[in-house]
């Protein structure tokens, strides 16, 4: 063992940084979340201070709802998530096992032209896709949404899964094979349950940045019935500005899901990141 | 595999597993990037496209109208980027030793909390910070005034000579726990033996992280100054949060996206132009290859990669 470990001092110390840290990481959304809790006057007056039942108010709470679509945006952003995740999953998953599975010419390539978009943003691209969605009527509709984001999570998910198919035995595809399944279901039946951690992964890896991006919903979706919950909150604040209690309860609301989110997956995604599959 | 016969049908299965994500890809992804880089060679001229080769980047880099937005943006966007590898990795990598720590008590909730704001976004962080900072609420110089620093306190994003740091470094305080994470995992990866030899010779605490540790998690460190620098070449939204497309005050912190969008949608009584904005995603383009490629072939291959 370390010796220095043992050491109480280095030990005081290494809590003393990690707990100071941890105050700066949280207390932004400390603040926030408590001063959405209360009056104006409270807000202005005693800032770092809990709600009490003197300053108790839930007006910016009541403002939000009344002036923004908040239920809608949610579901927006809901169905954006979740239907990008399950098209980044279902092709990303099934062009890994080709790669990872058959001898064919232009493997290789394939695997090279597919991993071009991991470092390479698709925001780059941002104009020819404004015109492409013109062009084909899905501006202000959730699939432009959906068709990017699929785009966008595909090379690293193609990555990410190729290598874990390359572990998945032989023996058990070949004992499929023996007994006349065809490669659809060995793929869908066999191989696909064995990778299930490594989708997982996949997933969460694309959840967040889908569900906070900006960009995208800004250019391709700014329609008041297609805006995503990030979006929403973003035009809704500007507005708003001088509206403190809207606007704290406004960065509560679009707090909460991610942290909803975030409490069910930390798991999942901190082991993802420390297993090294972004090595 | 070997004992296949030679002659055999065409595997349509390969092609029916491939297409959906070639497709995809390629249409929204390959297609439009090149498409833009294409774009950047035409202009328009009384709504008809006009083909003018180079003469959109003779105005970017050369027409002071344009140049001088753009060289502002581009040094801005190296200032944030410095900012980033000049904080944000030190503090990742003295968090990450410090939580690798094997008895280290209460490490995985510390991890959860300082990961918090990674999953943030953009519009909630912009606005929690502009919020904080501000002078009309007081909560900065408040805490400030209370350890008896009130001096050092001023209307940070409002000020032309500090908007842009300050920004970066929120931008740092958001995403710390990105290189905490992947640093921490080449960390564990490090075999007990190897340390446990270095003991053996009397390498122990500050030294064997010096010698033995930060040598073995380099390429991490490499993977984690590439993530930052395509991420930060391809920023936008957290100016556009906290400062709006006008990237105020007086475009002091104005960066290669927020001018992009800017130009290709047009601000106040300039009107969007298409073309111009896709010779700057150009020029992005470039920029991030740039830094790609000498990642891949000047930092990487260099790099020994320890196989334990």
């Amino acid at each position: 063992m370390n010796k220095a470990l043992r050491s109480p001092f280095n030990i005081f110390a290494s809590h003393a940084i990690l707990l100071t840290y941890t105050l700066i990481a949280l207390f932004p959304v400390f603040v926030i979340l408590i001063n959405s809790f209360k009056t104006r006057k409270a807000i202005f007056r005693e800032p770092l201070s809990l709600p009490n039942a003197d300053s108790f108010s839930m007006i910016g709470y009541q403002t939000v709802m009344r002036q923004g679509d908040f239920f809608l945006y949610f579901q927006n952003s809901l169905i954006v998530t979740v239907s990008s995740l399950f098209f980044v999953l279902l092709f990303g998953a099934m062009a890994a096992f080709a790669l990872a599975e058959y001898r064919f010419k232009g493997n290789a390539l394939m695997g090279l032209y597919l991993a071009l978009g991991i470092m390479i943003p698709i925001r780059i691209g941002t104009v020819a896709i404004l015109e492409l969605m013109v062009a084909s009527g899905l501006v202000n509709t959730l699939w432009a949404l959906i068709l990017v984001y699929t785009a966008q999570g595909l090379p690293l998910a193609v990555f990410i899964l190729s290598e874990f198919m390359r572990q998945v035995s032989d023996d058990l595809k070949n004992a499929g094979r023996v007994d006349g399944l065809s490669e659809y279901t060995i793929f869908f039946r066999l191989v696909l349950p064995l990778v299930r951690p490594a989708m997982a992964t996949v997933a969460v890896f694309n959840m967040i940045p889908i569900w906070n991006d900006l960009w995208f919903p800004l250019i391709l979706a700014p329609a008041e019935n297609v805006k995503t919950l990030t979006l929403g909150s973003q035009v809704f604040i500007g507005q708003f500005v001088t509206d403190w209690n809207a606007v704290l309860s406004a960065l509560s609301l679009a707090i909460l899901p991610v942290m909803v989110l975030y409490v069910i997956f930390s798991r999942q995604l901190i082991r993802g990141i420390t297993s090294g599959v972004v090595k | 595999m070997s004992a296949r016969p030679k002659a055999r049908r065409f595997r349509w299965h390969i092609v029916v597993f491939l297409t959906p994500a070639v497709l995809v890809y390629t249409a929204i992804m390959i297609f439009p990037l090149f498409n833009t880089l294409r774009l950047a060679l035409f202009t328009e001229v009384d709504n008809v496209r006009v083909f003018v080769g180079l003469e959109n980047f003779r105005t970017l880099f050369g027409d002071p109208r344009w140049s001088e937005s753009f060289w502002n943006a581009l040094g801005n966007n190296f200032w944030f980027f410095f900012v980033h590898m000049l904080v944000q990795n030190p503090i990742g990598i003295l968090l990450a030793a410090i939580l690798s720590h094997p008895r280290l008590r209460f490490a995985s909730l510390y991890r959860s909390a300082i990961f918090v704001p990674t999953i943030l976004s953009f519009v909630i962080v912009g606005f929690a910070w502009k919020l904080i900072l501000s002078p009309i609420w007081g909560i900065a110089p408040g805490m400030l005034d209370a350890v008896g620093l009130k001096f050092l306190f001023a209307p940070w994003l409002g000020r032309e000579e500090y908007a842009l740091t300050t920004l970066a470094l929120v931008s740092v305080w958001q995403f710390v726990g990105i290189p905490m994470m992947l640093i921490y995992a080449a960390l564990l990866s490090i075999p007990g033996e190897i340390l446990e030899a270095g003991e053996i010779d009397g390498v122990t605490g500050s030294s064997a992280f010096w010698k033995i540790k930060l040598p073995l998690i380099l390429p991490s460190i490499g993977i984690i100054s590439i993530l930052t620098f395509v991420g930060n070449f391809n920023a936008f939204d957290l100016i556009y949060s906290a400062q709006g497309a006008l990237a105020g005050p007086d475009f002091s912190t104005d960066i290669l996206g927020t001018f992009m969008y800017r130009t290709f949608f047009g601000f106040q009584l300039q009107l969007g132009d298409r073309h111009m904005g896709s010779a700057i995603a150009t020029a992005m383009f470039v920029i991030i290859l740039i830094g790609v490629c000498l990642y891949l072939f000047g930092i990487q291959t260099r790099m020994r990669r320890y196989q334990f």
